[in-house]
C-alpha cells in the first residue's frame, strides 16, 4: 500500500483519537457551570482527572505526526491560522491549569475563578477546533507556494462558525455521556436527564451542517456524487448516536459511551473519506491545494515513521487501556482528588 | 520591530518559561524513584511520606510543563513555517517520536503516580513512578536530538523539487532565498541523524542539568525545613537523598561540561570562539575567567590564564585554537559569497557569520560561574555531612551553609537558561548550522503585529501562571509533608509493607 495513504489514515487516527478522548474532557468543561454544588463540580473534574493529560497527548502527537509526514500542511495550516491557534493554545493552557489549581484552595472566589477558566477554556478550545475544521472542509485560499492567502475575518465565516457550534454540542453530548458512566446517585440522574436534549441539539446541528455543506460547497457535493457510500457512513454515524438513548434505557452506561465514541469515529471517517486525497483544500484556486502527495515528506521518512508507529502505537494502546482499566468504575473523592 | 526579532523573542520567551519546568520534572522524577525505591526496600514510612510529599510538588511542575509544552510543539508551524517546510522531513520525525515514545508514557503513568496510591499495589505504583521518570527522560532525548541536528546536521541531503520530482543537490549547495519553497532537507540515514556529532554530549549535558534542577529543589526545601526546625526528621532524610543526588550530578556535570565544550570546539569553532571571547587564532590560547567583550574594537577584557584554553580544547597548551577573525574559514565564505575575493572583503563578510559575541560570552560565563559555585557548595556540604556537622542546626557555620542550600535551587535554573542562551545564540545567524539562516526561516504570512499580539497574550498568561506556581509551591512547602501514620484509605497491600517496618523495628 502507498505510504502517503497510510500516513493520511494514521494522522486521521491520531486526530480521531484526540477528538474521541479529549472530546469528553472538553465536554465536561463545557457542562461544568450547569452543576452548582462544589462537590459535584469536583466530581466532574475528578471524572477526567487521571486521564485528561494523556488525552491531550493525542493532539500533541497528532500535530507531531502531521509535521513529520506532511510538513507542508503543518506549516501552511499553523501559520495561516496564526491568531486562532494562539488563542486555542491559551485556552488549552488555562484549562490545564484550572484543572490542576482549582481544588488546591478552599476559598469560594478561588474556585469560582478557576471554574470559569475551566469552562471558558474548554468552550473556546472546542469552538476553535470546530472553526478550524470547518475552514479546512470549506477550503482556504492558498497561493502557488501553498501559503495562506486569506484573512483572519475570512476564517470566521458562517459555515466554519456553524461547524464550531456543532463541535461544541458534540463534545458537550459526549462529555455528558462520559459523566453518566462515571457518576452515581443524584448527580448521575441529573446528568442522565441532560443527555436526550444534548443528543437532540447536536443531531439538529449536525444535520443542518450536512445540508449546509451540500448546498454551500459544490465540490463536496461532487465528491459525494462520485463516492455515494459516504452517505452510508454518515447514516451509520447518525444511527450510532441514536443508539445511545436505547443503551441508556437498558441501563448500559458503558455501551452508551462506546456508542458515542463510535459515532464520533464514524463522523471523522466520513470527513476523511470526503476530503481524501486533500490535506489542505485551496478555495478558490483548487490547483494550489495541498494533497497527500505534494505535502508529504520523502518516502524514506514516511517509511521510518511507519516503523516508529508500528513500535510505538501498540505500546501506547496497551498502557492507555491499562490506565483506563485501573481507573474504571465510578469516580469518588479522596485525599488525592482535585 | 521587525517580524524576525519578534518571532525570536517570542520563541525565546515561551521556551524559557517552559524550560523552568521540564528539568524539575526530570530531576524530581529520579528523586521520586530513589525515595519510593528506598521505601520499598526498607519499609520505612518516612520515605513513603517523603515520596508522597515530593509527588505533590512534582504534579505542580508537571502540569505547567505540559501546558506550556503544547505551545512549543506548534510554534514551529505558526512562527517558523518556512523552517518547518525546509526541515519537516527530519525535524518532524523527532518531534513525532517524542510524542509517541515519551509523552504518552509520561502522562499515562502519571495518572497512577498521582491518583493510584489506593488503586494499585506498591510495586505497580513504583513501576509507574519509574515509567514517568523514564518518559521524562525520553522526551529530553528526542527534543535534544532535534535540537542537536540543528547544531550539527548529519544524515541528510538537500533536494530540489522540479516539476514534482525531487532532484538531489550537491553537498556544498549554499541555500539562497530563491531556493526557499523548492529546496528541502531530506533524511538519508536515520541513525546518523539521531546520533549526529553533538547529540550524545548535549543530551548528557541537558539531562545532568535537569538532574541538578530536581536535586537542588529537594535540597533547598529540606534545608529550609531544617533551618526553621520543622519536620526535622523528614527534612534530614530528604536532604540526604537530595544532597547525595546533587553531589553525583554535579560531579558528572563537570565532566560532561568539559566534553560538551570540546565537542563545540570541533563541530562549531565559531561558537566556541564567541563563548570564550577569542578573537585571534593563537597557540597557548588564554582562558578568560570573567570580563567583557568590546565588540566594536573586537577585544576581550578580563583576567585570563594563558594556554588554558588550548589545553582544555586539545589537551596540549601549545596547540592553536581558532579565533573569530579567522572564522568561519575563507573557503566557507567563498561558497556563500563568490563576489568576495580580497582579504578585506572576506573580513567584512565574515562578521555577518558571527553570533552576538558579547551576549554569547556573558551567558556562557554565567553558566560556568554558577556551575563552579554549585560545585563548591556541594563539596562543602559533603564535607559537613561527612563530619556530621550538617545536622548541628544551631551552629552558625551550619546555619550559613543551610541558608546557601536554600538559595541553591536558583543555581541550576540560572545555569540551564544561560547555557541554552549560549547554545542557541551561539548558533546564530543560523537556525540550522551552516545550512539555513534564521532570517530565512520565518512564516511568510505572519505579520509583526500578529506576533506582537500573541506575545502580549502569552506574557500576560505566563505572568499569571508564574505567580500561581510560586504561590502554590509556597503553600505546599508551608503545609509540609503528612506526618500522621498512614490513613485508612491505604489498601492492604500497602499496609503489609508498613507492617514489615513495625516488625523490623521491634526486632
Amino acid at each position: 500500500m502507498d505510504l502517503n495513504l497510510i500516513w493520511f489514515v494514521l494522522v486521521g487516527v491520531l486526530l480521531t483519537g484526540y477528538a474521541v478522548l479529549d472530546g469528553f474532557d472538553l465536554g465536561v468543561g463545557i457542562l461544568q457551570p450547569f452543576v452548582r454544588k462544589d462537590e459535584h463540580r469536583r466530581l466532574f473534574l475528578n471524572a477526567i482527572g487521571p486521564v485528561w493529560d494523556g488525552n491531550e497527548v493525542w493532539l500533541v502527537t497528532g500535530g507531531g505526526a502531521l509535521f513529520a509526514a506532511f510538513p507542508e500542511a503543518y506549516a501552511t495550516v499553523f501559520s495561516g491560522f496564526y491568531l486562532p491557534f494562539m488563542l486555542l493554545l491559551c485556552a488549552l493552557i488555562f484549562r490545564a491549569v484550572a484543572i490542576e489549581f482549582r481544588s488546591k484552595e478552599p476559598w469560594p472566589w478561588w474556585r469560582a475563578m478557576w471554574d470559569w477558566a475551566f469552562c471558558l477554556g474548554s468552550f473556546v478550545s472546542a469552538l476553535l477546533i470546530g472553526v478550524a475544521m470547518g475552514n479546512i472542509v470549506r477550503g482556504i485560499p492558498l497561493d502557488a507556494h501553498h501559503e495562506f492567502a486569506g484573512t483572519l475575518l475570512g476564517l470566521l465565516n458562517p459555515y466554519a462558525l456553524l461547524m464550531g457550534i456543532t463541535v461544541v454540542l458534540l463534545f458537550a453530548m459526549h462529555g455528558a455521556i462520559y459523566l453518566v458512566m462515571k457518576t452515581e446517585g443524584e448527580l448521575h440522574d441529573l446528568v442522565r436527564g441532560w443527555v436526550p436534549r444534548l443528543i437532540g441539539l447536536f443531531l439538529a446541528a449536525y444535520i443542518l451542517f450536512n445540508f449546509y455543506t451540500l448546498i454551500d460547497l459544490p465540490h463536496i457535493y461532487v465528491t459525494v456524487r462520485t463516492r455515494p457510500w459516504i452517505l452510508l457512513v454518515i447514516a451509520a454515524a447518525v444511527l450510532t448516536i441514536l443508539n445511545i438513548p436505547r443503551e441508556f434505557s437498558k441501563g448500559r452506561d458503558f455501551a452508551a459511551f462506546a456508542s458515542s465514541c463510535a459515532g464520533m469515529a464514524l463522523m471523522m471517517a466520513a470527513f476523511g473519506l470526503t476530503y481524501f486525497p486533500n490535506m489542505v483544500l485551496s478555495s478558490p484556486a483548487p490547483e494550489n491545494s495541498l494533497t497527500i502527495w505534494n505535502a508529504a515528506s520523502s518516502p524514506k521518512t514516511l517509511g521510518i515513521m511507519l516503523i516508529i508507529a508500528v513500535i510505538g502505537v501498540p505500546l501506547v494502546l496497551t498502557y492507555t487501556a491499562c490506565i483506563y482499566y485501573i481507573f474504571r468504575g465510578k469516580t469518588t473523592l479522596t485525599k488525592h482528588s482535585y | 520591530m521587525d517580524a524576525e526579532i519578534l518571532a525570536r523573542v517570542q520563541f525565546a520567551f515561551t521556551v524559557m518559561f517552559h524550560y523552568i519546568y521540564p528539568p524539575l520534572s526530570i530531576g524530581l522524577g529520579i528523586a521520586l524513584v530513589l525515595m519510593e525505591g528506598i521505601w520499598l526496600k526498607t519499609g520505612n514510612i518516612l520515605f513513603h511520606n517523603m515520596a508522597r510529599f515530593w509527588t505533590r510538588i512534582f504534579a505542580l511542575t508537571f502540569a505547567i510543563g505540559v501546558a506550556t509544552g503544547i505551545v512549543m510543539e506548534f510554534e514551529f508551524g505558526t512562527n517558523w513555517a518556512t523552517y518547518s517546510r525546509f526541515v519537516g522531513d527530519i525535524f518532524g520525525s523527532a518531534l513525532a517520536a517524542e510524542g509517541i515514545f515519551a509523552f504518552f508514557l509520561e502522562s499515562g503513568f502519571l495518572a497512577v503516580l498521582l491518583f493510584g496510591w489506593n488503586k494499585v499495589g506498591p510495586r505497580v505504583h513504583f513501576f509507574s513512578t519509574c515509567m514517568v521518570a523514564l518518559g521524562a527522560h525520553f522526551s529530553a532525548v528526542w527534543i535534544v536530538v532535534a535540537n542537536s541536528w540543528m547544531q550539527t546536521p548529519a544524515g541528510y541531503h538537500l533536494e530540489r523539487m522540479v516539476d514534482g520530482k525531487p532532484v538531489r543537490l550537491p553537498l556544498d549547495h549554499a541555500v539562497t532565498p530563491a531556493d526557499l519553497g523548492s529546496v528541502r532537507a531530506v533524511v538519508d540515514d536515520f541513525w546518523a541523524m539521531v546520533l549526529n556529532p553533538s547529540t550524545i554530549d548535549r543530551l548528557t549535558h541537558v539531562v545532568l542539568g535537569a538532574w541538578l534542577a530536581g536535586a537542588f529543589l529537594v535540597v533547598s526545601i529540606s534545608a529550609f525545613y531544617l533551618l526553621r526546625r520543622r519536620h526535622e526528621e523528614f527534612a534530614r532524610a530528604s536532604l540526604k537523598v537530595g544532597l547525595g543526588f546533587a553531589i553525583v550530578a554535579t560531579l558528572l556535570q563537570m565532566v560532561s561540561g568539559d566534553l560538551t565544550a570540546v565537542g563545540v570546539s570541533r563541530n562549531q569553532p565559531v561558537k566556541l570562539a564567541a563563548m570564550e571571547g577569542l578573537w585571534d587564532t593563537q597557540p597557548y590560547a588564554p582562558l578568560t575567567l570573567a570580563g567583557w567583550v568590546d565588540a566594536k574594537a573586537e577585544q576581550t577584557h578580563g583576567p585570563a590564564i594563558p594556554g588554558l584554553l588550548s589545553f582544555l580544547t586539545w589537551h596540549d597548551a601549545a596547540k592553536p585554537v581558532a579565533g573569530l577573525r579567522q572564522l568561519p574559514p575563507d573557503d566557507f565564505l567563498r561558497r556563500f559569497h563568490p563576489e568576495a575575493t580580497t582579504p578585506e572583503q572576506l573580513a567584512t563578510v565574515r562578521r555577518n557569520y558571527w553570533p552576538n559575541v558579547p551576549a554569547v560570552f556573558q551567558f556562557y560565563h554565567l553558566m560556568i560561574t554558577v556551575g563552579v559555585l554549585l560545585l563548591g557548595l556541594v563539596l562543602v556540604s559533603a564535607f559537613f555531612w561527612w563530619r556530621g556537622w550538617l545536622w548541628r542546626t544551631d551552629w552558625r557555620p551550619t546555619r550559613l551553609l543551610l541558608g546557601a542550600l536554600v538559595l541553591s535551587v536558583l543555581g541550576p535554573q540560572i545555569a540551564n537558561q544561560a547555557g541554552w542562551f549560549a547554545a542557541e545564540m551561539g548558533r546564530q545567524p543560523w537556525i540550522v548550522w551552516e545550512l539555513l539562516k534564521t532570517s530565512q526561516a520565518l512564516s511568510k504570512v505572519v505579520t509583526a503585529h500578529q506576533i506582537l499580539a500573541s506575545m502580549l497574550m502569552f506574557t500576560a498568561v505566563y505572568a499569571l501562571l508564574f505567580v500561581m506556581f510560586i504561590f502554590l509551591l509556597t503553600r505546599k512547602i508551608q503545609h509540609g509533608p503528612d506526618t500522621e501514620e498512614e490513613s485508612e484509605e491505604l489498601p492492604d497491600s500497602w499496609k503489609a509493607i508498613l507492617r514489615l517496618d513495625d516488625q523490623s523495628s521491634r526486632a
